[in-house]
């Protein structure tokens, strides 16, 4: 499964993305997530605050609840900001 | 139509294309957004918005059929730049075009107004004190939401 990371959760983990095969009882994103969180410190800062992230499986958002399989490009970023114009 | 580009675009040559040989369109409206260079109290030299290549296309594309469902437009562009701007910049164009000004007017509104929350950019805002994201404004999305169906 391919991830994609995006404004300062791709500056906290240091990677604009990574190939990942999580274990066969990881089926949703949020199950994703935690998993991902154990990965390393910047994985652990990036993913510490859900509420912060919003996540998008094969360029669609999708929430925490949303199915994941293997094949999938997941991605996982901030809040879009067009603001302040 | 959509756009994404990193190089600046000329907004009267894109306004002219929209209604060139199409003498059903009465009225044409646009925006263009800007890099501003303050942000609150903090002055900026420098803003890179980043994008999902791929995403970002869909989704604008998804926005410009909801606008063209909700009015009749006989025309549409969405033009996004990406990478590192500078203040006084141009950021965004949306052009819309109608047979009249109300629905030219109104979709061009609706069209920034969504594109501004659903739309994968993200910046990044280079101040004296150092660079940093720019949060989600809840304002945006009071700007979209009015525009929800009931």
């Amino acid at each position: 499964m391919r991830l994609l990371y995006f404004a300062w959760v791709r500056t906290r983990i240091g990677l604009a993305e990574e190939e990942v095969s999580p274990p066969s009882h990881v089926t949703t994103l949020g199950e994703l997530v935690a998993w991902l969180g154990t990965r390393g410190p910047g994985h652990a800062a990036a993913f510490a605050n859900h509420s912060a992230l919003r996540f998008a499986v094969n360029q669609e958002y999708v929430g925490l609840d949303g199915k994941i399989s293997p094949g999938d490009e997941i991605a996982v970023f901030p809040p879009v900001t067009g603001g302040r114009t | 139509m959509i756009r994404v580009q990193q190089d600046d675009f000329d907004p009267g040559a894109e306004i002219a294309r929209i209604a060139a040989g199409n003498t059903r369109v009465g009225g044409v409206a646009s925006f263009v957004g800007l890099v501003r260079d303050m942000a609150g109290e903090s002055s900026i030299s420098a803003m890179t918005l980043e994008h999902y290549p791929g995403m970002t296309e869909k989704a604008l594309a998804a926005i410009e059929r909801e606008a063209r469902e909700r009015w009749p437009l006989e025309d549409c562009l969405i033009l996004h730049r990406y990478g590192r701007l500078l203040p006084g910049d141009r950021i965004v164009l949306v052009v819309t075009a109608s047979a009249h000004r109300e629905a030219a007017f109104d979709a061009c509104r609706f069209l920034m107004d969504w594109l501004k929350t659903k739309a994968p950019f993200w910046k990044l805002e280079e101040t004296a004190a150092g660079a940093r994201w720019v949060a989600a404004e809840a304002r945006d999305d009071e700007a979209a939401a009015r525009w929800v169906r009931e």
